[in-house]
């Protein structure tokens, strides 16, 4: 009994004071164990031509704490990325994923290095998901040589090429079309993977997107159309621009399935059974319900068209991280001190990616010529201040 | 001989169908009084610029836009605004209260399909409406592309003259920001100006963007007006109160001179004029031309002003192949060889596309400027 008590009593300190339960190792109370869990996802999904998943899902515990964790590196470096904004490191335009971590945690949960994604914008966690670093983002974000485009992209234009990742892409709808390109490389050259097209809500009323649709259905490519429905394209509210916000049923004829995007295991669900039903049939679309707290871009504040009360309440009952969190408290797979370090980890680990990004230098000279067309031609450029710099390329 | 700098009629200069100088073409022009300016020299144009003592307020670009808009909506019962967050105020602040003072029905907010947009505009215009269409970002206006070059374009043309979509114009800010990387910054005007059938105008200050934007609207032909967003703040001066339009495809001589003749037109006129200033202590006098219109372009002026000088630079934000410069520049060449003293030179942006964190280099600055002038 003694001795029971002395295990307990080292256990409280070598836990940082957090309780332990008796049955559990005192070394370490996060379980890292990938015992299948099967657990009920609240929201039901809506299926439009289809039959949606069954709403109980398979994961592990180890699956949720690696969810929680790329969670909270995303939260932090979008947040941090604010701050570079407010302080000028960044300039242009960036565009935040908080709050939506779910959708691209969800996501690449189902998916493997055979599928691709390409989306729009707001990319950085994505890019995250795709295998990026949070070192190649800020340095991309600061417009430095150590970014995932060389520091010619910036914000908008992360891609990757080994995680299948096309970006990135600045127009609104145009990347759907490519996305039914890269699906169709996909079946043809037999790859077994799908293609991954992400959209708006606001983009969602592009022709170019019904034009994809149509030809993905018409030839039967493994594509899924993912409309990241945030409710607000830029200030206009979905009631606003769209006739029927139901963008699940929008493809009209390509079935549709409509998801809790704050959910991170019914993303995974509705991912894996897309997955499955594309690779046989052609496409499908998925509609995540998700939220964006900041605003549009950094130069919305994102309260002149919706109350900051529904910003908090949807930040206080439908955050994607905090759902995690209060999983694996009930269930004991973590103690709040062990998620308490996974945050400091996660922390430290964004503060030095930006120390590092903020040391990377800016592009040379000649990356403003090159790349341009495959094989660079010579170029004369004048340098802004009158002295004349002759840039030779390859 | 009496001229009115501010006209309010407009002088269409060309006699080819196109540009409906016929009376019976809808009613929404009223021919001028017989003014031939083509044996007018430019310093004719400039010496007669007295205007009569107006009321004037002192504004930036985007309050004169606005109340250019504002004289449209009022003057003209079947005028519409629409595009992406007009209603609001846009995001430039162009078309604030608008709504508030004409209503849903005549400002309203178009979802994101810009496609959509401009054909919608060119059907509201051809049943002899004013549609004023506004694209976001002149970067976003390539969905509009075909609708522009392939169904307003050729709309008159191709009915002989049956209907027209005269009442449209498409209004879109262009042109570098500073921060803007490749989708907030670019300079589309010269696909428009391959275009026979529609104008280009481009303002260059807050008085010149009220009047011209006044004339394209009631032009009877589509017209894209292409607003230097830098400008929109940064852009302040008198602009007269009341309702004055500027003529269409005329230039204006900013500054007489007689070594060289630069041509440009919206916020590079800036950039030149400060060029300008100091290539002048240097004892070298420039004439500084701002198109307003690219297309139609006054070739004459531009040519009478070269035939004095002798000499001609051109400058745009565009990239410099194929930009509009190599239009004036093959045209000039053409017509005033044997007077061209030194090859047309242009300062223009680079080959490439529009860079994030290069732009200093990409634009065509004061220093390039100089470079070319030969200093």
């Amino acid at each position: 009994m003694a001795l029971r008590q002395a295990w307990q009593k080292a256990g409280k300190v070598l836990n940082g004071g957090a309780l332990v339960s008796p049955g559990s190792t005192f070394a370490r109370a996060l379980s890292t164990s990938s015992d299948p869990l099967t657990l009920e996802i609240p929201v039901p999904f809506k299926g439009h031509k289809v039959d949606p998943p069954s709403s109980t899902v398979e994961t592990s515990a180890a699956e949720l704490v690696d969810f929680f964790r790329t969670m909270f590196v995303m939260r932090r470096m979008e947040i941090a990325a604010d701050s570079l904004y407010k302080s000028k490191f960044i300039r242009g335009f960036c565009h935040l994923y908080d709050g939506q971590e779910a959708v691209c945690v969800g996501m690449e949960a189902a998916l493997n290095d055979k599928d691709c994604i390409i989306t729009a914008y707001r990319d950085h966690c994505t890019h995250l998901g795709r295998g990026g670093t949070v070192l190649e983002v800020f340095a991309e974000l600061m417009g430095r040589k150590d970014g995932c485009s060389l520091g010619k992209g910036g914000s908008m234009h992360m891609y990757n090429k080994k995680g299948g990742f096309y970006g990135g892409n600045g127009i609104v709808g145009a990347q759907t079309p490519l996305g039914a390109g890269l699906a169709f490389a996909q079946k043809y050259l037999k790859v077994d993977g799908v293609t991954l097209a992400m959209y708006g809500d606001g983009a969602a009323n592009q022709g170019q997107l019904f034009e994809a649709m149509n030809i993905s259905a018409l030839w039967d490519l493994p594509v899924i159309y993912v409309c990241e429905n945030n409710h607000y394209g830029m200030g206009t509210a979905e009631w606003r621009s769209a006739k029927s916000p139901e963008y699940y049923k929008r493809g009209d004829y390509v079935p549709g399935l409509k998801v809790d995007g704050m959910d991170c295991l019914a993303v995974k669900q509705a991912v894996k059974f897309a997955k499955e039903y594309s690779l046989k049939n052609g496409p499908m679309v998925l509609e995540m319900d998700t939220y964006r707290y900041h605003g549009h871009s950094m130069s919305d504040p994102g309260s002149t068209y919706r109350t900051r009360d529904e910003i908090s309440g949807v930040r206080q009952e439908r955050d994607p991280i905090e759902r995690i969190r209060k999983l694996l408290l009930s269930h004991e797979f973590a103690s709040v001190a062990d998620l308490k370090a996974i945050e400091k980890e996660a922390k430290k680990e964004v503060e030095d990616a930006l120390a590092k990004a903020k040391e990377s230098p800016s592009p040379d000279a000649p990356e403003l010529f090159s790349h341009i067309y495959r094989k660079s031609y010579g170029a004369e450029a004048y340098g802004a201040d009158r002295k004349e710099s002759t840039v030779k390329l390859p | 001989m009496v001229r009115r700098r501010f006209s309010f009629g407009l002088v269409s200069r060309l006699s080819s169908p196109i540009y409906g100088r016929s009376p019976c073409s809808g009613g929404i022009w009223t021919p001028c009084l017989g003014q031939k300016r083509s044996f007018m020299t430019a310093k004719d144009l400039v010496e007669s610029e007295e205007p009569e003592k107006k009321v004037t307020n002192r504004i930036n670009m985007f309050s004169a836009i606005n109340q250019a808009l504002h004289t449209v909506l009022d003057s003209d019962p079947k005028s519409y605004v629409f595009g992406e967050d007009v209603g609001f105020g846009g995001v430039f602040r162009c078309t604030t209260a608008l709504r508030d003072k004409f209503g849903r029905h005549r400002v309203f907010n178009t979802p994101l399909c810009e496609q959509a947009i401009v054909g919608f505009g060119i059907g509201l215009a051809s049943m002899g409406n004013r549609a004023i269409a506004e694209i976001q970002f002149a970067d976003y206006i390539f969905p509009a592309l075909d609708q522009i070059v392939n169904e307003a374009a050729k709309y008159r043309y191709r009915s002989g003259n049956l209907f027209n979509c005269g009442g449209l114009t498409v209004r879109a800010p262009y042109g570098a920001v500073g921060h803007g990387g490749h989708y907030h910054s670019q300079s589309p005007e010269a696909f428009f100006c391959h275009v026979p059938g529609i104008k280009v105008v481009i303002p260059r200050s807050p008085s010149q963007a009220k009047g011209l934007l006044l004339a394209s609207i009631r032009d009877p032909n589509p017209v894209v007006f292409f607003e230097p967003k830098w400008l929109y703040r940064l852009a302040v001066e008198e602009v007269p109160v009341d309702d004055y339009t500027l003529p269409l495809s005329s230039a204006e001589v900013m500054r007489k001179g007689s070594d060289i003749t630069l041509v440009g037109w919206g916020a590079q006129l800036a950039i030149m004029e400060e060029a300008c200033d100091e290539v002048s202590k240097l004892g070298i006098s420039c004439e500084l031309i701002d198109l307003r219109t690219l297309i139609p372009w006054d070739k004459e002026l531009v040519e009478d002003s070269v035939n004095k000088t002798g000499r001609l630079l051109v400058s745009h934000e565009a990239p410099v192949t194929g930009g509009f410069g190599a239009e004036i520049a093959a045209s000039i060449t053409n017509s005033c060889f044997l007077r061209l003293q030194a090859p047309v030179s242009r300062v223009c942006g680079l080959d490439t596309p529009f860079p994030l964190v290069f732009e200093p280099f990409y634009m065509p600055t004061k220093n390039k400027e100089l470079q070319t002038l030969g200093l």
